[in-house]
C-alpha cells in the first residue's frame, strides 16, 4: 500500500488503463502539453503522445461529441471538462446520444465514454466554478454517475468507468484533490463496482448518507461524536445514479435514523432518491423523520467568503445535524 | 432609598418560619450581610442576613410572627441608587428553577414506526418504557434493550419449564387407593396467585410479639353485652383492625403496590380480610377501614364472613384491598410466613392469643395474654426499618388500648 492524494489516483488510473488498452485516450481543454489546470493528465502526453492526449478547443459539445463518435467506433475515450460548471453546453451530446445510442439501436451501437469533471466548491471559485451538477444527470436511464470520495474509490472506480460499455459521468470534487489523501495498493491492477455504496463507518445511532467531499465531513464529526457516546454508521453512496437502493434500505435500517447530506442544493437534489427509497422500503424501521442536510436554494455558490462558507458544507454543519438526530 | 427585606429561602423544603428574635432596631446601622434576625424553621434555626447596608428604617414583622418565604419583613434605607443588574439578576434567579425542574414529556407517547411495530412484534408494553429522546420520546434503541432485557426473562422462564416437567412426571404418579382431587375454579386461581407471588416477589418476613392483656380484659367485659345489642360476636379481630388501618394510616409506605417501574402509595386504607372456607381462602375487602370504629369493623367482618360461609361474595366485596390482614390464630397458629397477596406490599398474619409468663417491669414475673403478629413485606417496596416502626406503633396501639377511649 502506498498513501497518494485523491488526485494521483486519477493520473495513476488513466496511466495504468491507457497502458493496457490501447484504445484508452484522453481528450479535453489543456489536457495535453499543459497536463491539465489541476494537473490530473500530467505526465500523460510525454508518455503517450499528442495522438492519445488530445487538447480541444473550447467547445465541450464537440470534446462529448468527438468521444461519442469514437466510443462508437470502438475506442475507449476519457473527455475531461475542465469544470462541471461547463458541461451544460456537452448536455444535449450527453443526454440525447451518449445516454440512448443502446437503445435507440437496439443493441448494435454502444457508447463506451468517460466523461470526467471536477465539481464542487469551498476553493473561492464563486458561480462558475463550484457548482455541484450530479442531480441534472441522475434522471437519466443509460448514462451512469459515479463520484468517489477517497484515493481508493477513485483509481478503482475510474478503472472501472473506463472498462464500462456505457457512458459514465465521473465527478472528482476539485477541493479533495489535494487535501484527501489515502492507501492505494501498489502495483494491483484493481477496480470498484460500479453501482454499489460501501459502508465508511459502522455504528448504530444515527446513519449518514452521502457522497464525495461529505463523506469526510461526515467521518469528521462521527469521530468527533463518538467521544459524546454517539454512534455513527456512514454510508458513501459512491455511484449516485442509478442508486444502490438495496445499500441505501440497509443502511436506513442499521440505526432508524437517517441523515442525508449534500453540498448541492436542497430541492430536486440526488439525495431526495434515497429518501424515496427509504420511505417506500423501510418505513416500519424508522425512528425519526427522515433528515436532508444541504445548501439553501440559492441559484449559486457566493464569492464573499464569509457566505462562501455560509453556503458550503462542513464538519460542524454534520456534526450539529447528526447530534440532533441521535437525540430525538 | 427604601429596600424591601423579605423572608429568605432557608432550606429546599421550607416554605415558613417563625422570627423568633429582632437583632436590630430601626434607625440601627447594618452591613450587607449582616445578621438582622434570628428565625425558626422547622428544618433549621438560622439567622436572616441584611441583604443589604443602610439605616434599618422599619420593622414590619413582629417577633414570634410565622413568615412566609418571600414575605416582607423589614425595610432599610439605603444610600446608594439602586443597580438595574442586580435588580434584573435576582428577578431572573427567581424565575429560573422552576421551568429547569419541569422534565419534558411532551414526546412520550409520540411513536415512531420502528417503536410501534417492534412493540407489537415483541409484545412489549410502550407505558412501561421510560424514553431516552427529547421530550422523553421512546427511541427504536429503548425498545431493543426491553426486548434483549425481556429475551434474557424468558430464557430464566424457559429453565424454569425445563425444570418442572420431572417434578411433574413423579407426582402424577398416584396409587390406585389415593383420591384425585382436579384442581379447578379458586383452588386454581389461589394456587397460580399464590405461586405468582412465592416466586416474583421477594419477601421478607418479621414479627412482633403484643401483650394483649387489656384488650382480652375489656372484651370479656363487653362481649355479652355487644352480642346482645348487636346481634353479633364481638371477637379479637376488630382490635388488630382497627390498629393496623391506624398503623397504616400513619406508615403509608406499607399501604402500597409495586406496578414495575413504580410504587404506588394508596390514599384508601381497604383491608383485604383472608377469611377461610374448608374448601378455599377468600380474601373479601373492608373499604376505607380507617374511618370505621370498633363497632364498624365488627359489622363489617360479620357480614363479610357470613357471605363467604354462604358463597355469596360478589366481585365488588373482592375488589381494591390494599393490606391483607390474616387470622391464623384462629386455628391455633402461633407462627406463620404469609404470602403477599399481589400486588399489594405487606400482609400481617394475627396469631393465637395465649396465656404466657412475661417478665414485665422490675423483673417480676406475670402471667399475660400474648400474641405473635407475623408481617411478610414485598422488600421492592419496603425496607425493614419502616416495617419495623408500623409494627411497633401497631403494637402500641394494641398494649395501650383504652376501652373507655376507643371501645365500642
Amino acid at each position: 500500500m502506498t498513501t497518494i492524494n485523491y488526485i494521483s489516483a486519477v493520473t495513476q488510473a488513466l496511466e495504468e488503463e491507457m497502458e493496457r488498452d490501447e484504445g484508452v485516450f484522453v481528450l479535453g481543454e489543456d489536457v495535453g502539453a499543459r497536463g491539465g489546470v489541476f494537473r490530473a493528465t500530467e505526465g500523460l502526453y510525454e508518455r503517450f503522445g499528442e495522438e492519445r492526449v488530445l487538447d480541444t478547443p473550447l467547445a465541450e459539445s464537440a470534446i462529448a461529441g468527438v468521444g461519442i463518435g469514437a466510443a462508437m467506433y470502438g475506442m475507449r475515450p476519457v473527455a475531461e471538462m475542465q469544470f462541471a460548471d461547463f458541461i451544460f453546453p456537452a448536455v444535449n451530446q450527453i443526454v440525447s446520444e451518449a445516454a440512448k445510442i443502446r437503445y435507440r439501436s437496439n443493441n448494435d451501437w454502444e457508447v463506451p465514454l468517460t466523461i470526467r469533471a471536477p465539481y464542487g466548491g469551498g476553493i473561492h471559485g464563486a458561480l462558475y466554478h463550484s457548482q455541484s451538477v450530479e442531480a441534472m444527470f441522475s434522471s437519466i436511464p443509460g448514462l451512469k454517475v459515479v463520484i468517489p470520495s477517497t484515493p481508493y474509490d477513485v483509481k478503482g472506480l475510474l478503472k472501472a468507468a473506463i472498462r464500462d460499455n456505457d457512458p459514465v459521468l465521473f465527478f472528482e470534487h476539485k477541493k479533495a484533490y489535494r487535501l484527501i489523501k489515502g492507501e492505494v495498493p501498489e502495483g494491483d491492477d484493481y477496480t470498484v463496482p460500479i453501482g454499489k455504496a460501501d459502508v465508511k463507518r459502522e455504528g448504530d445511532d444515527v446513519t449518514v448518507i452521502t457522497y464525495g467531499l461529505c463523506v469526510h465531513f461526515a467521518l469528521q464529526a462521527a469521530e468527533k461524536l463518538q467521544e459524546e457516546g454517539i454512534s455513527t454508521h456512514i454510508l458513501d453512496l459512491r455511484t449516485i445514479y442509478p442508486m444502490d437502493r438495496t445499500g441505501v434500505v440497509e443502511a436506513a435500517r442499521r440505526t432508524g435514523k437517517v441523515l442525508l447530506v449534500t453540498e448541492d442544493t436542497k430541492e430536486g437534489s440526488v439525495l431526495n432518491e434515497a429518501a424515496a427509497a427509504i420511505a417506500e422500503e423501510c418505513l416500519f424501521d424508522l425512528d425519526s423523520p427522515i433528515e436532508r442536510l444541504a445548501a439553501p436554494d440559492v441559484p449559486a455558490m457566493p464569492y464573499a467568503p464569509p457566505l462562501e462558507k455560509t453556503f458550503m458544507m462542513n464538519e460542524d454543519k454534520v456534526e450539529s445535524a447528526i447530534r440532533e438526530l441521535a437525540h430525538f | 432609598m427604601n429596600k424591601e427585606i423579605t423572608m429568605p429561602k432557608l432550606g429546599e423544603s421550607v416554605t415558613e418560619g417563625t422570627l423568633t428574635r429582632w437583632l436590630v432596631s430601626p434607625g440601627d446601622l447594618v452591613n450587607k450581610y449582616e445578621p438582622i434576625a434570628e428565625v425558626d424553621t422547622d428544618k433549621v434555626n438560622a439567622e436572616v442576613p441584611s441583604s443589604y447596608t443602610g439605616t434599618m428604617s422599619e420593622l414590619v414583622a413582629s417577633e414570634n410572627d410565622t413568615v412566609q418565604v418571600g414575605d416582607l419583613i423589614a425595610y432599610i434605607e439605603t444610600d446608594s441608587a439602586p443597580k438595574e443588574d442586580d435588580k434584573r439578576q435576582t428577578s431572573a434567579n427567581h424565575e429560573k428553577p422552576q421551568v429547569e425542574n419541569q422534565e419534558d414529556h411532551s414526546l412520550k407517547k409520540r411513536y415512531s414506526p420502528a417503536v410501534l411495530a417492534l412493540s407489537q412484534k415483541h409484545n412489549i408494553d410502550l407505558e412501561q418504557i421510560s424514553g431516552s429522546g427529547r421530550g422523553g420520546r421512546i427511541t427504536r434503541k429503548d425498545v431493543e434493550k426491553e426486548i434483549a432485557s425481556a429475551s434474557d426473562r424468558s430464557t430464566l422462564t424457559e429453565l424454569g419449564q425445563q425444570l418442572k416437567p420431572a417434578v411433574a412426571e413423579t407426582e402424577k404418579k398416584a396409587q390406585p387407593e389415593d383420591d384425585i382431587i382436579p384442581v379447578t375454579g379458586v383452588r386454581k386461581a389461589i394456587a397460580s396467585n399464590m405461586s405468582k407471588s412465592k416466586q416474583e416477589i421477594p419477601h421478607a418476613w418479621t414479627m412482633v410479639e403484643v401483650d394483649v392483656t387489656n384488650i382480652v380484659r375489656y372484651r370479656d367485659q363487653v362481649k355479652d353485652e355487644f352480642r346482645e345489642n348487636e346481634g353479633i360476636p364481638l371477637t379479637f379481630m376488630p382490635f388488630f383492625m382497627q390498629a393496623v388501618a391506624s398503623g397504616l394510616k400513619k406508615y403509608p409506605e406499607l399501604n402500597a403496590t409495586w406496578q414495575g417501574d413504580r410504587i404506588v402509595r394508596k390514599k384508601a386504607i381497604h383491608l383485604s380480610m383472608a377469611i377461610a372456607t374448608e374448601e378455599a381462602l377468600y380474601v373479601p375487602v373492608i373499604q376505607h377501614a380507617d374511618e370505621k370504629n370498633l363497632r364498624g369493623m365488627a359489622r363489617s367482618l360479620s357480614t363479610l364472613a357470613d357471605k363467604t360461609r354462604k358463597g355469596q361474595l360478589n366481585s365488588d366485596d373482592m375488589q381494591g384491598g390494599t393490606f391483607t390482614l390474616n387470622n391464623t390464630g384462629s386455628f391455633g397458629s402461633v407462627q406463620s410466613m404469609p404470602i403477599i397477596n399481589p400486588p399489594q406490599a405487606a400482609i400481617l398474619s394475627v396469631e393465637s392469643i395465649v396465656k404466657r409468663p412475661v417478665v414485665k417491669e422490675d423483673d417480676m414475673i406475670a402471667i399475660r395474654h400474648m400474641v405473635n403478629l407475623c408481617l411478610s413485606l414485598d422488600h421492592r417496596v419496603l425496607d425493614g426499618l419502616i416495617c419495623g416502626r408500623f409494627l411497633a406503633y401497631v403494637k402500641d396501639q394494641l398494649e395501650n388500648f383504652n376501652g373507655e377511649r376507643s371501645g365500642i
